[in-house]
């Protein structure tokens, strides 16, 4: 079930959350909406689930026009990033909802909310009250209650934002699984590049109200379209006019053109690999990323005075 | 609060409360029986006793019923929807909670008493907007009093309910009606019961809105608070059963709707 | 459409039963100013007002010091009876000011548990102590409503702070306590107020009524209607001064509510 966003604006008052933003999704793929907070990827989320009207453009929903339709009929999963479970229901009648509401045979009801309960592990919490829940397991059963109606698309808004990190991460893992079991179009915004690079195969890198690139981690990595994204996603350093990845720098014994001095402030090591972080001469802090084996030829200490020269560097426009 | 301030503090409350409330009280109850249970039960069964009674407790539910709804409704506009003078009307709502009774009702007459302006003269017919002596005046004058009571312990409800659950069920596939009837009227009932039962209280031993307005006809507009009013220089005893005898049945109400509110918020305790 | 329909019905609803009516009255009165006048500025008029304004001086205070200490005691204290203390101080609310007035007549009358009082010459029914005693009855509850939620949501982590800088009970009180609730208190004040002038039912049992010694404000316009023989501008006119001193209140209510549910 492919989703087509064609030339969507939208204001609010004063504020442009987005401008002429087009995007397509391939059914059945996990896509992120990766940006900072105000660049209007949580609007374009709600357009699609038609929370929220579009001042132009279009949607498109497995080939149909959407635009005009109400939330109800578009037969989208909607999962918020405060959970917004029916409080005054237990878990069972939650992510029953769905399907109460579509008036389906109870023994169907039935059925399908006890698989759904095995898919997310709460089946011990049936007839518990969200209140009675943790987080981690509230969004469990929201992501339960979403698919529940069997949607065409799953929609996620910062899901794991309200979590803790460990919490956050298992989530993650769980979503991603859970995407491999039930391969409907998924796609979740987040503001966490981390995140994004770990669950999704597509990546649409938005910034105020525009989208600045998409495609797949990798290609986001590796050949970032703006300066934005090149910032954004994954860490980078700067070098007078042009931008280099951690592992792009190195440090030289003979200086070539094109390579600075700089003070190693600090050196860390991490299981395999290690990090040296720099402040050169001029210009802003550096970080490079090298293997353990590497630092431990290179035989440099904190303190000490280097050469740092880029083997590859991007400029943008 | 420990020590001595707290025993003080405690022992004052105690005092205050006894002198000003309990003691009245169970004077009054002790009163009541003073003349043995056979006269106790004579007045209280007597058919005009009866009558006011009855009326007092079905036109006090009825003004709270009606506000329950129309108290909601208000609510609801008020948090939700906007317009040019809304804080205005927002303030006015609790005018009932400010206003003596006595000018409540002399309110009410201005406009719906005999000399009211409403009136329509086509000849042959002649309708006029007149509630006075009838129990159109009381249900008025009760409407108005309790109109406060359900608006203003359903809107601080309305305001912290997550709005997110309501696009839930939107996104799930429910109509609008039944997002309302499913997800909002599930969370809001406590607030509505809440206030339905201050009103119904409030209602049930009014006194100052009804006496110019209703006449205190037995057994057509006579409610129990004027029945009472009427004895006490006669019939002081007689009076005092009567009294209990609301006192009674109101807190018996009282209990009811709180235990049903108590089970309806079971899952906020879970 | 269906949010027009809501708002035509609640803002109909209110014209109905509230903003006509008020606004007939106010007509009314200006139909006979002259009448009203005479009404409101007659000796005995005048003596009601200063009766009631005398009464709700002394019951205000009384019952703000209780409402402020009884909270205090509900919130903060372990006494075991406290549920059954919240529940005396909402008694006042579910009785009928009827059955208040008789219980007083009942418990200072000749034959009464009090009724000592009067065997030594100190007239305390149909004289002004009764009608104090009613008026601190009925407005007893309203600043211990607001001060108990107020005291429960701020919690007593800032007294707790002071304790532990050296402050006394008493200091503790005074300079913690006592601030963090005052808006709840001035709220409670305001209501408590505008009970004790609105006061009718049980007044009119204790006081007697007695035109120009026990008799209140609301009592009067009570016996302004009795006597109107037709022209009810006299009483309308009565009736709006106090209907304005309800509006004053209204304009209190309105200015401190958001002051108070900000603390």
């Amino acid at each position: 079930m492919s989703i087509i966003a064609r030339n969507i604006s939208k204001r609010f008052g004063d504020f442009t959350a987005l401008d002429d933003v087009s995007l397509e999704v391939e059914g059945g793929s996990l896509t992120a909406l990766l940006g900072p907070s105000g660049s209007g990827k949580s609007t374009l989320l709600r357009i699609i689930a038609g929370l929220e009207t579009p001042d132009g453009g279009e949607i498109e929903i497995s080939g149909q026009d959407a635009t005009a339709l109400r939330p109800q009929k578009r037969n989208v999963g909607f999962v918020f990033q405060h959970y917004a479970a029916f409080k005054h229901m237990t878990v069972r009648d939650n992510v029953a909802f769905g399907l109460t509401v579509r008036k389906r045979p109870r023994s169907e009801i039935r059925e399908r909310v006890a698989e759904l309960l095995r898919l997310v592990q709460l089946e011990a919490f049936a007839d518990r009250y969200p209140a009675q829940l943790s987080g981690g397991q509230r969004q469990r059963m929201a992501l339960a209650r979403a698919l529940a109606p069997d949607p065409h698309v799953l929609l996620l808004d910062e899901p794991f934002g309200a979590l803790d990190a460990r919490v956050r991460a298992e989530l993650r893992d769980w979503l991603r699984r859970l995407h491999e079991e039930v391969h409907v179009t998924t796609i979740f915004v987040t503001h966490d590049q981390a995140e994004a690079m770990d669950v999704a195969s597509q990546i649409a890198v938005m910034n105020h109200a525009r989208v600045e690139q998409v495609g797949s981690p990798t290609e986001l990595y590796d050949n970032p379209a703006t300066e934005f994204v090149m910032s954004f996603v994954g860490d980078a350093n700067r070098v007078g006019e042009a931008w280099v990845r951690p592992h792009e720098l190195e440090i030289v014994n003979l200086p070539t053109d094109g390579a600075v001095e700089a003070l190693i402030e600090r050196i860390t090591t991490y299981g395999f690999d290690a990090r040296i972080e720099l402040t050169p001469g001029e210009g802003e802090p550096l970080t490079i990323q090298l293997t353990r084996e590497r630092l431990e030829q290179l035989e440099v200490e904190q303190g000490q005075i280097v050469w740092v020269q880029a083997a590859a560097e991007r400029t943008f426009a | 609060m420990e020590g001595a301030g707290a025993a003080l503090s405690i022992g004052f409350v105690i005092t205050f409360l006894s002198v000003v409330v309990a003691l009245p009280i169970a004077a009054l109850v002790w009163f009541s029986a003073g003349s043995g249970f056979d006269a106790f039960w004579t007045v209280v069964s007597s058919p005009q006793a009866v009558a006011a009674l009855k009326l007092s407790l079905v036109m006090s539910a009825l003004a709270a019923l009606t506000n329950a709804v129309l108290g909601t409704i208000t609510a609801w506009v008020l948090v939700r929807d906007d317009f040019r003078g809304k804080s205005a009307v927002n303030a006015i709502i609790d005018l009932p909670f400010a206003l003596p009774t006595i000018v409540a009702g002399l309110v009410l007459i201005a406009l719906y008493g005999v000399q009211t302006p409403l009136q329509l003269d086509l000849g042959f017919v002649h309708f006029q907007a007149t509630i006075t002596f009838s129990r159109w005046a009381i249900y008025f004058a009760l409407l108005f009093v309790t109109l406060p009571f359900v608006v203003r312990t359903v809107q601080p409800v309305l305001i912290e309910l997550d709005t997110e659950m309501e696009e839930a069920a939107r996104s799930l596939g429910a109509g609008e009606f039944t997002v309302f009837r499913r997800v909002v009227l599930p969370n809001i009932l406590p607030g509505i019961l809440s206030g339905l039962t201050m009103a119904f209280a409030r209602a049930v031993g009014e006194v100052g809105s009804v006496i110019l307005i209703t006449g205190n006809l037995p057994y057509k507009t006579e409610l129990a608070s004027t029945f009472i009013l009427q004895r006490i220089d006669g019939d002081p005893h007689g009076a005092a059963a009567v009294s209990v005898v609301l006192l009674t049945i109101s807190f018996a109400v009282l209990l009811t709707v709180g235990a049903f509110r108590r089970h309806a918020t079971r899952h906020e305790r879970a | 459409m269906r949010k027009y329909l809501l708002r035509s019905t609640a803002l109909g609803y209110l014209l109905i039963i509230l903003i006509g009516p008020l606004a007939m009255m106010i007509w009314r009165t200006l139909g006979d100013l002259d009448g009203a006048w005479a009404a409101i500025t007659s000796h005995n008029t005048l003596l009601a007002f200063k009766l009631t304004l005398y009464v709700t001086a002394i019951a205000v205070p009384i019952n703000t010091v209780f409402g402020v200490i009884c909270g205090l005691v509900i919130v903060r204290s372990t006494f075991p009876g406290r549920g059954i203390l919240n529940a005396f101080v909402d008694l006042p609310l579910a009785l009928s000011p009827v059955i208040v007035g008789l219980s007083l007549v009942v418990l200072y009358g000749a034959n009464g548990w009090f009724g000592f009082f009067g065997d030594h010459g100190i007239r305390i029914l149909y004289a002004v102590p009764a009608i104090v005693l009613a008026t601190v009855f009925v407005s007893l509850p309203f600043v211990a409503r607001e001060v108990v939620p107020t005291l429960r949501e701020i919690g007593d982590e800032q007294e707790q702070a002071a304790r532990t800088l050296g402050a006394s009970g008493w200091q503790t009180f005074w300079k913690i306590t006592l601030p963090s609730i005052r808006w709840a208190v001035v709220y409670g004040v305001v209501l408590t107020a505008a009970r004790c002038i609105g006061e009718f039912g049980a007044v009119l049992v204790v006081s007697g009524n007695v035109e120009g010694k026990t008799q209140t404000a609301t009592l009067r316009v009570d016996d302004a209607y009795q006597f109107a023989y037709g022209n009810y501008a006299p009483a309308y006119g009565i009736a709006l001064v106090l209907a304005a001193m309800a509006v004053l209140v209204l304009v209190a209510m309105t200015l401190v509510k958001p002051r108070e549910e900000a603390a």
